[in-house]
């Protein structure tokens, strides 16, 4: 008893002793094992990350446009007139601050049950773009009366909120072009009257928000052309994509040559559902009684009242230019972008109506292929109304090729000339994407993770600005109304437009005709041989 | 064989128990750091991924900016830290609690049900028991039979305070 309590003395008095060092350090070395490969790796994922984007001249890739903001007072105050207010035009006035009172009511209940659901709030904080909606024109009537409710939602309430004085109707849109109290208007109606709206607005000297197609057929584009560059108005044409930061991306590094020689571009529309394929609900209070028919059918062939043909409109070739018009220009539009492609060559096309069949004459399967012997490329468009199998916009270079939507990702290609030496050392994988861009980050990263691959699979609505989910309808209004207060440019003119109208009528020739088109550069028109 | 025992351990079950918790150290402070070196690191994903009974909270968590910077920052550092207390054996009672409740979190965030498919694919195949319970389960197992006051930094601890 004594031996033991006086051993445990001793220890006491001995205090720390070297065997205890030793047994308290022991497992030090692991911890520097661990440190010094931690800093080994993560060097060589430095080195992927920053010394390769070096090598590929891409360390100087631009940063995200900055948000400008809006001329506020009445001075920057723009009046506003919407011609037609159908599915379209609600969601442009609701992307440009005006939204229906009854859907802030649906977002509010959403919200409440769903804390998740942010479209509310994202719509709250959305900048006010100080404009008045002063006019309305539809003609049918519970959407004219949709649009009057929606004009008059200044303070962005639900039904019985704080309202403002509600836009004047217009029961005819010639009325509404003549009258003094609007600066601008947004043209939402079929495809037949694009035309004939435009040039009426452009003469009238209104600035013009126009939704694509630009028009459905070549006479027709010449027409609004000329009428938009002869009055000198603003114009716009709305492919909202052209506000996606990964267009801007991708055109960098084309721009840059990542990809090598660009021989071939696929685009592609990958829709399975009635809504996707134009089967729009029918209103239970329309009727003759409440739809102005003949202002519908306006300068298409005259057809006895149809519901039908009235809300599914797009179905039809009488008001509407179907895949081509409707659905490829998306995709071509931010093809042209990035690579100002222009007017193709030739096209050949081919197709039918092979699931909906409702009596509709526009096909619902697509293929359209077009030519660009000068640029040694071929773009091919592969459209399906009746599968919705993503496939997303790919360009195909010799060295790498490059997955385009609101995400961009860039892969090596394993007979890469370029990259020969790097995949040889495993620096660069065939496999693995090369670079990538996803919404919301900064520049380009190379080499991707999971966490990324995960946000780009689902931020396909909104880019991101400064920060801030940011709807991209609302930066392309935005870009217009700046334009028409006098500062920078649309980024989709009248050029782009046109463009974009040709080579759509080209594919919807060659289809209607099964024929090979070419385009007569001389002639401006679509010829067969 | 008395002479073999060191604070009651036998001389293979110590070298075991220790090398257990360097290796779950090791683990869970390359995780860490890992994260703190990757520019711009989120568990947004992990948690938006959650499935099972605890969904609905993972998800809140993730769509609130400051509940998820704070679950980013508490990851990162919460895994270097643990992961270097259990590698060094430095307050290692406290790390081990510590680490069990973050595994906890871990598992009852992505739990391997029946009917669930993660996004990140697993190297293996799981019912229930994942590896994330396991080390949980491991670290139960040094709870209860501790060494950091043997073989650690905590024997110096002991010693002078």
């Amino acid at each position: 008893m004594d031996n033991k309590n006086s051993n445990k003395d001793n220890s006491k008095k001995e205090g720390i002793g070297r065997r205890d060092v030793l047994k308290s350090l022991a497992t030090l070395p692991f911890v520097g094992a661990l440190l010094y490969g931690a800093f080994r790796k993560k060097s060589l994922q430095h080195y992927r990350q920053h010394q390769l984007l070096k090598e590929l001249n891409l360390d100087s890739i631009s940063e995200p446009r900055p948000f400008t903001p809006v001329a506020t007072g009445d001075k920057g105050l723009l009046r506003i007139g919407i011609i037609g207010f159908g599915i379209r035009g609600q969601q442009l006035a609701r992307s440009a601050g005006f939204a229906d009172p009854e859907l802030i009511d649906s977002w509010a209940e959403a919200a409440a049950v769903n804390r998740a659901d942010e479209r509310l709030q994202v719509y709250l904080d959305q900048e006010d773009l100080n404009i008045r909606i002063t006019a309305v024109c539809d003609i049918f009537s519970v959407h004219a009366q949709r649009g009057l409710d929606a004009s008059a939602n200044l303070y962005r309430t639900g039904v019985g909120g704080q309202k403002d004085k509600p836009a004047k109707f217009y029961a005819h849109y010639r009325d509404l072009l003549k009258a003094d109290d609007i600066d601008a208007v947004i043209i939402a109606t079929p495809d037949h009257w694009h035309a004939e709206m435009t040039i009426e607005a452009a003469r009238a000297g209104k600035h013009i928000y126009l939704e694509k197609p630009l028009s459905l057929t070549v006479a027709e584009t010449h027409a609004v052309e000329h009428a938009v560059r002869e009055n000198n108005i603003v114009f716009q044409l709305g492919h909202q994509n052209r506000q996606i930061e990964s267009h801007l991306k991708a055109k960098e590094i084309i721009g840059k040559n990542i990809l090598g020689k660009i021989t071939k571009i696929e685009c592609y529309t990958n829709r399975n559902s009635p809504n996707g394929a134009w089967v729009y609900d029918i209103h239970p209070e329309a009727s003759p009684k409440t739809i102005d028919w003949q202002q519908f059918i306006g300068p298409a062939p005259d057809h006895p009242f149809s519901l039908e043909r009235f809300f599914r409109w797009r179905c039809w070739w009488d008001y509407s230019t179907g895949l081509t018009g409707d659905l490829f220009t998306h995709e071509f539009d931010a093809i042209n972008q990035v690579m100002a492609l222009g007017i193709p060559h030739s096209a050949v096309a081919s197709g039918g109506v092979y699931y909906f069949k409702d009596g509709r004459t526009v096909p619902d399967i697509l293929q359209v292929s077009y030519e660009y012997p000068e640029r040694d490329l071929n773009l091919l468009y592969s459209a399906s109304l009746a599968s919705s199998k993503q496939r997303s916009k790919t360009f195909f270079g010799h060295d790498a090729s490059m997955e385009l939507s609101a995400n961009m990702t860039v892969y090596a290609d394993r007979d890469s000339t370029r990259y020969r030496k790097q995949i040889d050392a495993g620096i660069i994988r065939p496999d693995t994407p090369l670079l990538t861009h996803v919404p919301g980050r900064e520049g380009v990263d190379v080499v991707t993770s999971a966490t990324e691959q995960y946000f780009a699979s689902r931020g396909l609505l909104y880019t991101y600005r400064g920060g801030r989910r940011v709807d991209t309808t609302f930066l392309h209004i935005k870009e217009w109304l700046d334009a028409v207060r006098g500062s920078g440019k649309p980024s989709c003119d009248i050029q782009e437009g046109v463009e974009e109208a040709i080579s759509a009528h080209m594919g919807t020739q060659a289809y209607r005709l099964e024929k090979k088109v070419f385009w007569d550069k001389d002639k401006k028109e679509i010829v067969t041989s | 064989m008395q002479n073999s025992l060191t604070n009651g351990y036998s001389l293979p079950g110590l070298v075991s128990l220790v090398a257990l918790r360097v290796a779950i150290g090791w683990h869970f402070m390359y995780e860490g750091i890992s994260k703190l070196f990757q520019d711009n690191w989120t568990s947004y994903a992990f948690l938006m991924d959650s499935q099972g009974w605890f969904a609905g909270f993972f998800h809140r968590l993730a769509s609130n900016q400051t509940a998820l910077a704070v679950s980013d920052q508490l990851n990162m550092w919460g895994l270097t830290l643990i992961g270097l207390a259990l590698m060094t054996g430095t307050f290692t009672k406290v790390a081990k609690i510590a680490g069990i409740l973050l595994l906890l979190f871990y598992f009852a965030a992505q739990p391997p049900l029946i009917m669930a498919e993660y996004m990140f694919p697993s190297e293996g195949s799981y019912l229930w028991v994942n590896k994330t319970l396991i080390e949980l389960l491991a670290l139960a197992v040094l709870f209860v039979f501790p060494t950091g006051h043997i073989i650690g930094i905590d024997r110096l601890l002991k010693k002078l305070y």
